[in-house]
């Protein structure tokens, strides 16, 4: 019953909404263009009028910019790596019949639940704490010194801590996709000589392609604004600061709004590039 | 080679028990259907002898070794699925190769192999195409070449054709026929559709509950059923079953005839009733009759021109040396 006029109704009745969202990605894009072209120190002199595309070539050539966008691929890519091998694993594990399967699920899933915040406080203080962390209390008790690892390993233990979070989102999605495997394709396969490596390499795991595609493809996006875990841990020390970390402390801590602002723009661009990137490599997965 | 024999097996789903002690030979080179209403163990028996389920207790022997404690890929035994199975992300040449490439022969072999079997299945114009583009006859196919290429010493098929339409049904029925005469490879089909057992197996055996009620040939069942269960199991329409004083007459408890051995008559005859629904289905008429003291009404099949319409008061009499007798437990009188 599409008729001109339920259509008509309809889009009055959807406009709310879209305006609501488009204001809500319009509004933010719009100011962060504004004031990347502006030299905009709140604490030193307030607006000091419009300055070109001096603010980009500035956040450039910074000798903090190139370092950051390297550590903010590594963190991404060791945390996928982490949490699509380990997904995998874990979702074939779940899906074997276990006994109490409820209550090891809800656990597996529990992580997820937790504020970024407090799961990285918690892994600081309680785990990698050199002198208290359960880390250090195994290390001793190996008879080991303790690692101190947030200034030795800062980046493996950031991965760590943001692959814990990310693990449970993996785990559910592959899970999922294992559970509707067609259990008579694994039985002729059986029947057809697959050992249980032949088995996963050639029918359990092309069957999950199409849901570690969705799982690299939406971590990814959030993978590349972290922030709190890197906050409450090294505050972007140890070569931990990524590139939305450094615009964090150009905004704040050097109140420098139309620097941050530029480095803002060039985080969009970096995250579209590597969405193409990803949509071409993997996206072929989706089709078919 | 492919002759299996079950000794005393038995299967337990926890604590119930889907087959108690069963005995089978099959022979090398045979066709043998198991037939029984859904849920009678019929897939059951078959997946024991896969060996995708494990028996509880007794043996499985196949061509005199005892293989029930071998894995399913070292019994030689091929499967064709209900679903067919086939990996829907590989081509039909991979589908097929796929045993092939496990088992470790080289490319060319496997190659001359999968071009082999599909000339022999009409499949070689499609085999670099995925599954998910092929018809479900197609796929059949793929899933029946899949399991060739392997020579095993039999072949297992978990009704094959209940994912096709009726008229494609009939067409595959056929090429696995002739599939077994040109293979001569023992067979064993589990369907629950009389018609695909009857018109298919060299030895058919008739299960319910998981206890085999017959085995036989086609004829054998048709002629001489064991018990009422078989009798009316087998045979299409079902036979006419009818107790009280129209069985006492032929000392039994219960007599079964079967619809085509019924003649009507519009002015006499053994027993008096009225017409329900009568189905014309041109070469054949088959009539519903309500006789008296019958609850279910009785099925008669007649030529195709016969008038009779719906409440016209018809006389049957059953051919005398065709009446089934069964005794108060259902099984027959010779």
């Amino acid at each position: 019953m599409a008729t001109q006029h339920s259509r008509s109704a309809a889009r009055i009745m959807m406009a709310p909404a879209v305006v609501l969202l488009l204001g809500w990605m319009l509004i933010p894009l719009t100011m962060t263009l504004y004031f990347s072209f502006k030299k905009y120190l709140p604490l030193r002199g307030g607006d000091l009028g419009w300055v070109g595309f001096d603010n980009y070539v500035r956040f450039v050539s910074s000798s903090a910019f190139w370092p950051s966008v390297q550590t903010t691929l590594v963190i991404v890519g060791g945390v996928l790596l982490i949490t699509v091998v380990l997904g995998v694993l874990l979702a074939i594990l779940l899906d074997q019949p276990l006994w109490g399967q409820g209550i090891v699920r809800i656990l597996v899933i529990a992580p997820f639940f937790v504020m970024p915040t407090v799961s990285a406080l918690v892994w600081k203080n309680m785990f990698m704490d050199p002198v208290n962390g359960l880390f250090a209390h195994l290390w001793k008790f190996f008879g080991a010194q303790p690692v101190e690892w947030l200034s030795d390993a800062p980046l493996f233990s950031i991965i760590l801590i943001v692959s814990w979070q990310w693990l449970p989102f993996a785990t559910l999605i592959l899970l999922t996709a294992i559970q509707s495997l067609d259990s008579e394709q694994l039985e002729a396969s059986e029947m057809d000589g697959a050992p249980p490596l032949a088995r996963f390499g050639f029918i359990i795991l092309p069957h999950l392609s199409r849901a570690i595609t969705i799982v690299v493809l939406i971590q990814t996006i959030f993978l590349l604004a972290v922030f709190a875990e890197i906050f409450v841990t090294t505050q972007g020390s140890f070569g931990t600061r990524t590139l939305t970390y450094l615009i964090f402390q150009r905004v704040l801590e050097s109140q420098n709004v139309g620097l941050g602002s530029a480095g803002g723009v060039y985080a969009i661009i970096l995250a579209n590039i590597v969405a193409i990137f990803l949509m071409r490599i993997v996206g072929k997965n989706l089709d078919s | 080679m492919g002759q299996i024999t079950l000794n005393q097996i038995t299967k337990n789903f926890g604590d119930v028990q889907v087959i108690p002690p069963l005995d089978l030979r099959i022979d090398d080179g045979e066709f043998v259907v198991f037939v029984g209403p859904s849920g009678c163990g019929k897939s059951t028996l078959l997946r024991l002898i896969a060996g995708l389920e494990d028996v509880t207790s007794g043996d499985i022997t196949i061509d005199g070794r005892n293989a029930t404690e071998v894995p399913p890929a070292k019994r030689g035994l091929a499967m064709v699925f209900q679903s067919y199975a086939l990996y829907p992300h590989m081509s039909v040449r991979k589908n097929i190769a796929f045993p092939l490439r496990m088992a470790g022969l080289d490319k060319a072999a496997q190659n001359a192999k999968v071009e082999a079997a599909a000339k022999v299945l009409n499949l070689t114009d499609y085999l670099d195409r995925r599954p998910g583009q092929l018809s479900g006859g197609q796929r059949q196919r793929v899933a029946i070449g899949r399991a060739i290429v392997r020579e095993p010493a039999a072949f297992l098929f978990d009704e094959p054709l209940s994912n096709l339409d009726a008229a494609l049904r009939v067409n595959m029925r056929l090429e696995i026929s002739e599939l077994h005469q040109t293979l001569k490879t023992t067979m064993i089909y589990v369907t629950h559709d009389q018609v695909e057992a009857m018109t298919m197996a060299d030895k058919i055996v008739v299960l319910q509950a998981g206890v085999i009620e017959q085995v036989g040939s086609p004829l054998e069942l048709y002629h001489t059923p064991r018990n009422r269960f078989v009798a009316g199991f087998i045979g299409s329409p079902k036979m006419n079953f009818l107790t009280g004083q129209y069985a006492a007459g032929y000392d039994a408890a219960t007599i079964g005839v079967r619809p085509e051995h019924i003649s009507v008559s519009p002015s006499e005859g053994t027993w008096t009733g009225r017409v329900g629904v009568s189905e014309h289905l041109g070469s054949d008429t088959f009539l519903y009759v309500d006789i008296d003291g019958v609850d279910d009404p009785i099925t008669v099949r007649s030529t195709g021109e016969i008038s009779a319409r719906h409440g016209d008061t018809v006389y049957l009499t059953p051919d005398a040396s065709k009446i089934h007798r069964f005794d108060k437990q259902d099984l027959r009188i010779a």
